[in-house]
């Protein structure tokens, strides 16, 4: 710069006067950009409710809490939905017979008392079940409900959890009518159900949204857009939608109407902030503007780390999820040989696995495919029923890899398939069990990484040999997870077939008295880890960060999670 | 100029049919549906969805129907909203990322424009050296960064002032669209800075300046008339392109500052295979960007004498 010369005098004045022209037309741009601002918010009715700009994460002025979603709920309508987040405001805003307390023991909610029996049951409603238009809750909304459940138009996911009620399997397939359905309102305030075969977990299934009410005028009144908007709802819980504008915000105030509603503290939980995004989260919580992060999903790594280093108050719980390597038993794949499968079985780690490959807090190593927290008879299923140690034997591993060489008649071995997601923790996790595989038993595997529609399309296809999958249970019982290799579950992509296994879990599904039924899941574990059926790796954990001054929360692995309607605000 | 008009929208409407055709085929090319997901379901339950949804007929068949609704202005209804027609999602998230979009432009435009214009007079001197420097930062920076900062550069400051002027996130009144719509216009303002600048100097040295100059005319009435206004014709050029590109482009700002614009619908429903959702947001916006490619022809001839608009 110093090299140029100095411009001439007529020039300066050129650039003085220009330089005046700018300031003057900058100022004028800046006028111009605060009117159109303020044109635009008049134009989109943005006349401003500060107050709701400005209101805290924890609220004690107003009793209220704000919360960040991580998406808006997908389907309000409890006989379609099947996602987290819609399960979670329907927990709030609806009730069904009965419900979770919060020790997860099933307790009266619009039913004061029943009685389950093997083949059926009786639900006696309470008199003060109101709808938030103050007519009463009766035994004929029930009806209305599970037969839009499984009423093949509907098509509802969820709807084979009604399999065991008489006829509802018949029904979705299209050869009976709804009205078949073994459910019959025999007064305003009693509901008989007639079983397919004995129940022993419908208490909880009883509690579950699928089996929430609706009530048939006002489902008809909406022409097809129940549960489209909040004024497409009518609500029976501890809470009601009072507002929901989509993809930005939804909000939840106390029910006045609600039969129980002494016990619900709170006046109202916001959530006027819907993002995928984890930073804007903790920016968020950072700034005092919602009273949780990471409810769900769980905190990432990335965000775990930000929170310990901001010293944030981090709570753990369990997912109920458990992780495993599916073996696919094709006929044309190798990992159909017995002693190949028992070679990869005994080479993985799950303690190195989960503590020094994975290292989030919260996961711990999965021995079985039946989670540690089921409970069994009496105690824990797995304090109950042991699951047989498989210990590292990397010497006996290579022993079966000869025998399966020999008996797959091969030369050389070819590469396994790994399929997995195209996410950065999932191919973290395909590249452990390759270096595993490859210098533990010189096995080369070619990881096939895929988008996740993708992933789930070739494994439906059966196109692997190892998949990375996991489960999540649907309801409190380990049938959830006991039937799961059953040859006709339709997540049994190995398509495994054993009939000893098969015959098991019939027995599961068919015995009433709960010390049988918990010994025909052991069988079921014993025969899933002798034959190598399946490796598990993890139980999923999740942490999160909770505003020291909201209490009461109760956190679930299965059903309403996180639950707010005994929750309070307390100053610190 | 009508018949011109005339011409050039059925030029668009085929532009428009040949996008929707190729994203149809692209999107059913791709392995997977709407409906999969981590659970499978009991093959009677998924057979009930598919003739719920229609995936039961022939692709070609299913192509047949998408044209008719489509003539018909009918999009169907989202799988993974799954109560709510694509029209809506459209109608309610469009305008609020048009707000931000139009924000964002404008923001950029006169940004552009200003500082390209001070660059140019500075030439060589501190202003322009510092503003260069910004502008080379602000084209190579992607814009989440830009939005992660602000995002935490607004908690600092709320931290520190111990009041909110500007929210960290939401949407909902006038101070919600200032920070996202600066973030989002910066990228673009320091292109449009460089386009400014360059295309002010070469004017600078134009004939006309010249003259104008030695007929002894006032040095503002110069700059104002004769650099400024002719410099801008190359910045009026991209700004079609730029409009579309900062609309349909929102998505990270919009997942930054939680804000419920339709750039969101567009990316997760291509992750989510949400057919009904891709088609109607991509032939929505492929019609948005044809028809702000003919409006900026259509206003290039306006201001520029030069160019003459035949059929």
């Amino acid at each position: 710069m110093t090299a140029m010369p100095p411009p001439p005098a007529s020039q300066n004045g050129m650039t003085r006067s220009a330089g005046r022209s700018l300031l003057w037309l900058s100022v004028g741009a800046a006028g111009l950009f605060v009117l159109l601002l303020w044109a635009l918010g008049f134009l989109s009715g943005m006349t401003g409710d500060e107050a709701r700009a400005s209101a805290p994460g924890v609220d004690f002025r107003n009793n209220a809490i704000a919360l960040a979603a991580s998406q808006e709920p997908p389907q309000l309508d409890s006989t379609r939905t099947s996602d987290q987040v819609s399960n979670f405001v329907l927990g709030h805003i609806m009730e069904g017979l009965l419900r979770q307390d919060e020790h997860d023991q099933v307790i009266p909610g619009v039913a004061e008392s029943w009685e389950v029996r093997t083949d059926g049951a009786t639900f006696h409603l309470r008199e003060n079940a109101r709808w938030s238009d103050g007519k009463p809750v009766t035994a004929h909304d029930f009806v209305f409900a599970w037969r839009l459940v499984v009423d093949p138009k509907t098509a509802a996911t969820y709807a084979s959890l009604l399999f065991p009620i008489r006829n509802a399997e018949a029904i979705i397939a299209g050869k009976v009518p709804p009205e078949s359905l073994g459910v019959v309102a025999t007064s305003d305030r009693q509901l008989d159900v007639q079983f397919e075969k004995p129940v022993p977990y419908f208490e909880k299934l009883a509690a579950f949204t699928t089996l929430f009410p609706v009530r048939e005028d006002f489902f008809r009144s909406r022409n097809g857009t129940y549960a489209a908007n909040a004024e497409d709802l009518l609500f029976n819980g501890p809470f009601t939608l009072t507002r929901w504008e989509h993809g930005a915000s939804f909000r939840f105030e106390k029910n006045g109407l609600y039969w129980d509603k002494d016990r619900v503290k709170l006046a109202a939980v916001d959530v006027p902030y819907i993002t995928t995004d984890s930073n804007a989260t903790l920016n968020l919580y950072r700034d005092g503007k919602i009273a949780m992060v990471g409810q769900s999903p769980g905190l990432g790594s990335e965000s775990l780390k930000q929170a310990l280093v901001a010293g944030w108050p981090i709570h753990q719980m369990r997912d109920g999820s458990v992780w495993y390597l599916q073996l696919n038993f094709r006929p044309d794949r190798i990992t159909r040989n017995h002693n190949l499968r028992k070679a990869l079985q005994l080479v993985v780690d799950r303690g190195e696995y989960v503590y020094r490959v994975l290292k989030t807090p919260g996961y711990v190593p999965a021995a079985s495919i039946f989670p540690v927290w089921l409970r069994g008879a009496e105690n824990l299923f797995r304090q109950e029923y042991p699951a047989p140690e498989v210990a590292v034997d990397v010497a006996a591993a290579r022993r079966y890899l000869d025998l399966a060489k020999q008996e797959l008649g091969l030369t050389e071995w070819p590469p396994l398939v790994f399929l997995c997601d195209d996410t950065p923790s999932s191919t973290k996790q395909a590249e452990y069990f390759q270096t595993v595989f490859r210098e533990k038993l010189g096995l080369e595997v070619r990881i096939d990484r895929q988008i996740f529609k993708q992933r789930i399309a070739k494994m439906q296809a059966g196109e692997f040999d190892i998949v990375s999958a996991g489960w999540g249970p649907d309801y409190d019982d380990p049938l959830t997870f006991g039937d799961l290799f059953a040859s006709w579950n339709p997540n049994n992509h190995g398509e495994y077939d054993n009939p000893e296994l098969d015959r098991w879990v019939r027995a599961a599904q068919e015995t009433v008295d709960p010390r049988g039924r918990m010994a025909a899941f052991g069988e079921i574990q014993r025969i899933l880890i002798e034959d190598a059926a399946v490796i598990t790796t993890y139980e999923r954990g999740q942490s999160y960060v909770q505003d020291p001054r909201l209490k009461g929360v109760v956190r679930r692995t299965i059903g309403i999670d996180p639950d707010f309607s005994n929750a309070y605000l307390e100053p610190n | 100029m009508l018949r011109y008009i005339l011409k050039r929208l059925l030029h668009g409407l085929i532009t428009v049919w040949f996008i929707a055709t190729a994203t149809f085929i692209a999107m059913h090319a791709v392995p997977g549906d709407p409906l999969s997901g981590e659970k499978a379901m009991t093959p009677e339950i998924r057979r009930n969805l598919e003739a719920k949804y229609g995936l039961d007929k022939p692709v070609v068949e299913q192509y047949r129907i998408f044209l008719v609704n489509m003539a018909k202005g009918d999009f169907g209804i989202s799988y993974t909203q799954q109560n709510r027609e694509v029209n809506d999602i459209i109608r309610e998230g469009f305008p609020v990322s048009a707000t931000l979009g139009i924000l964002a432009v404008v923001f950029a435009a006169l940004g552009g424009i200003l500082l390209g214009a001070l660059t140019a007079t500075y030439r060589n001197r501190l202003p322009d050296v510092v503003i260069m420097f910004l502008v080379i930062l602000g084209i190579s920076v992607p814009s989440f960064v830009f939005a992660a900062l602000g995002q935490l550069a607004l908690v600092k400051i709320n931290a520190w002032t111990g009041f909110t002027l500007f929210p960290v996130a939401g949407w909902g009144t006038v101070m919600h669209m200032v920070v996202p719509s600066l973030v989002l216009g910066l990228g673009t303002m320091a292109y449009l800075t460089r386009l400014m600048r360059s295309s002010m100097l070469e004017v600078t040295n134009t004939d006309y300046v010249r003259t104008a100059r030695s007929k002894g005319l006032p040095p503002a009435r110069i700059f104002l008339k004769h650099q400024l206004r002719n410099a801008i014709l190359p910045v009026v050029t991209v700004l079609g392109p730029a409009i579309a590109a900062i609309t349909t482009g929102g998505f990270v700002v919009e997942l930054v500052f939680a804000i419920p614009g339709l750039g969101r619908y567009f990316v997760q429903a291509v992750q989510q295979l949400d057919y009904t959702v891709i088609m109607g947001t991509t032939v929505f916006y492929g019609a948005f960007l044809v028809l702000m490619v003919i409006v900026v022809d259509i206003v290039y001839g306006l201001i520029d004498p030069r160019v003459r608009l035949k059929a």
